[in-house]
């Protein structure tokens, strides 16, 4: 399978476990990585929190900016982030969903249905269940599915959820998905 | 059938509905955000417990209630007294002097939705002794958000964000000045709103109306695609006198955008533009 983005849901304890997914992942991955955190407005941004974490450039995402490999964008907090048709992404201020914006389900949800079986769809901590139908959308649509380990999450409802959803799914601890990007390398290839 | 193939026909219907919506009542929402729609329209379509788009083009191609409710659907009118508080502050600081170097003063609050910062617009003027010499134009594509805001009666159960909003944006009275507390409402003084004209305006297809001095459009644009945000800022840049100011959402911006090069920002977490002079 040739990935062509990996989408990341996460909430509570959250912030801790990127630091060991996003760890050492070379500027080489011919991809853009998207995440949705749900964490209190911050005026700092995101890429302080995880400055030295890799070579990749880190950035908040920005509306109709286009998609570029070897970046990780994180939505805006407050803000619905969706994936268009044309490789752009949009921001939005719809309610909230799953008591959430950004919601990991709009995210999932519009990215699956953008790079169909080219999305890989990555679940870890969390204590609610949003990013569950996500995921099912991502699966369905031909994309992969990885869950975090339960037992070793911080919060398990959110990767309970999702595994309720999906059928087909790797469950893998942080440190085998930090491992598992990692080994995409250049070629995106599993 | 497969899921991709009902994911092509989805976005079928949804080109038909929304080529159908223009067809019957020339409503033009072919350069807004794709995903938005879509998460708009298969959310009415749930709500009204129809199988598909298909059956929401038919019912919205016979009734034009239907029509009025996917025109609300489409607009997002999540709104509150003095949002994002700074901005308001920085219009107190840095554009208010300027606007008091004019002898009148038009304002365009472009997508006025129910009106809430038509208030706090009017509130702000009033505290800086302008509003008797400003005409404000509260313009919405929705005319029933437009009836909510000419009311100027609102929920009171947000009424402590408002006042924390309020002070925050450097409020120099108190909050509850400006309303009556009745039942569960809140009533803003119409004497706020003697100076403002409410209009139904489509930024797709309509023309510019004024020369104004200040224009606001905050979280709008970014329910529209690049070629649309485009066209409606041209609208703007066309609509305002050189030295003009524009106020955008603080997670929109003219960079990359077609007019650009017609505008210095004057502060870049606000989103505050100034048109140059000689443009």
């Amino acid at each position: 399978m040739k990935y062509k983005a990996i989408v990341i849901g996460t909430s509570a304890g959250g912030v801790e476990a990127l630091k060991i997914v996003l760890k050492d992942i070379e500027s080489t991955i011919e991809l853009p990585i998207i995440i949705v955190i749900h964490i209190n407005e911050r005026s700092d941004g995101f890429s302080k929190v995880y400055e030295g974490l890799n070579r990749l450039i880190i950035k908040e995402a920005e509306d109709k900016e286009d998609i570029k490999n070897g970046i990780i964008y994180f939505a805006p907090s407050n803000y619905h982030l969706s994936i268009e048709d044309d490789y752009r992404f949009s921001l939005s201020l719809e309610e909230k969903v799953n008591y959430s914006r950004p919601s990991i389900d709009i995210l999932f949800k519009s990215a699956a249905e953008v790079y169909t079986d080219g999305l890989l769809g990555i679940i870890l901590t969390g204590a609610n269940s949003d990013g569950a139908l996500g995921l099912e959308k991502i699966e369905k649509l031909g994309g992969k599915c990885i869950v975090q380990d339960s037992e070793e999450a911080y919060f398990d409802i959110m990767p309970l959820s999702a595994l309720k959803h999906v059928s087909t799914c790797d469950i893998m601890s942080l440190d085998l998905i930090n491992r598992y990007i990692k080994k995409l390398g250049g070629k995106n290839c599993e | 059938m497969n899921e991709i193939e009902l994911l092509e026909i989805e976005n079928l219907e949804l080109q038909l509905l929304i080529e159908a919506i223009y067809l019957r009542y020339g409503y033009d929402f072919k350069n807004y955000t794709k995903s938005h729609l879509k998460r708009r329209i298969l959310r009415r379509v749930k709500l009204d417990d129809l199988k598909n788009i298909t059956q929401l083009t038919e019912k919205m191609l016979y009734d034009r209630e239907v029509l009025k409710q996917i025109l609300l659907d489409l607009s997002i009118n999540v709104t509150e007294m003095f949002r994002f508080p700074k901005f308001f502050k920085d219009l107190r600081e840095d554009i208010i002097p300027l606007l008091k170097t004019y002898p009148s003063i038009n304002i365009w609050h472009a997508g006025c939705s129910t009106g809430e910062e038509v208030i706090s617009m009017a509130i702000l003027l009033k505290e800086e002794g302008l509003l008797n010499r400003v005409n404000i134009y509260a313009t919405d594509i929705n005319e029933k958000v437009l009836d909510i805001a000419k009311e100027g009666i609102y929920s009171i159960e947000n009424v402590k964000k408002w006042t924390r909003n309020y002070q925050e944006a450097g409020g120099k009275k108190s909050f509850s000045d400006y309303y009556t507390a009745k039942y569960d409402h809140a009533i803003f003084d119409q004497d706020l709103l003697k100076n403002v004209t409410f209009l139904e305006h489509n930024l797709v297809i309509d023309k510019t109306f004024i020369d104004a001095n200040l224009i606001i459009c905050r979280n709008v644009l970014i329910y529209f695609n690049k070629k649309l945000q485009n066209q409606v800022l041209e609208l703007f840049e066309e609509s305002l006198i050189p030295g003009g100011i524009i106020g955008i959402g603080s997670k929109e911006s003219l960079k990359f955008t077609s007019v650009n090069e017609k505008f210095e920002n004057i502060n870049s977490t606000t989103k505050i533009y100034k048109k140059k002079i000689g443009c």
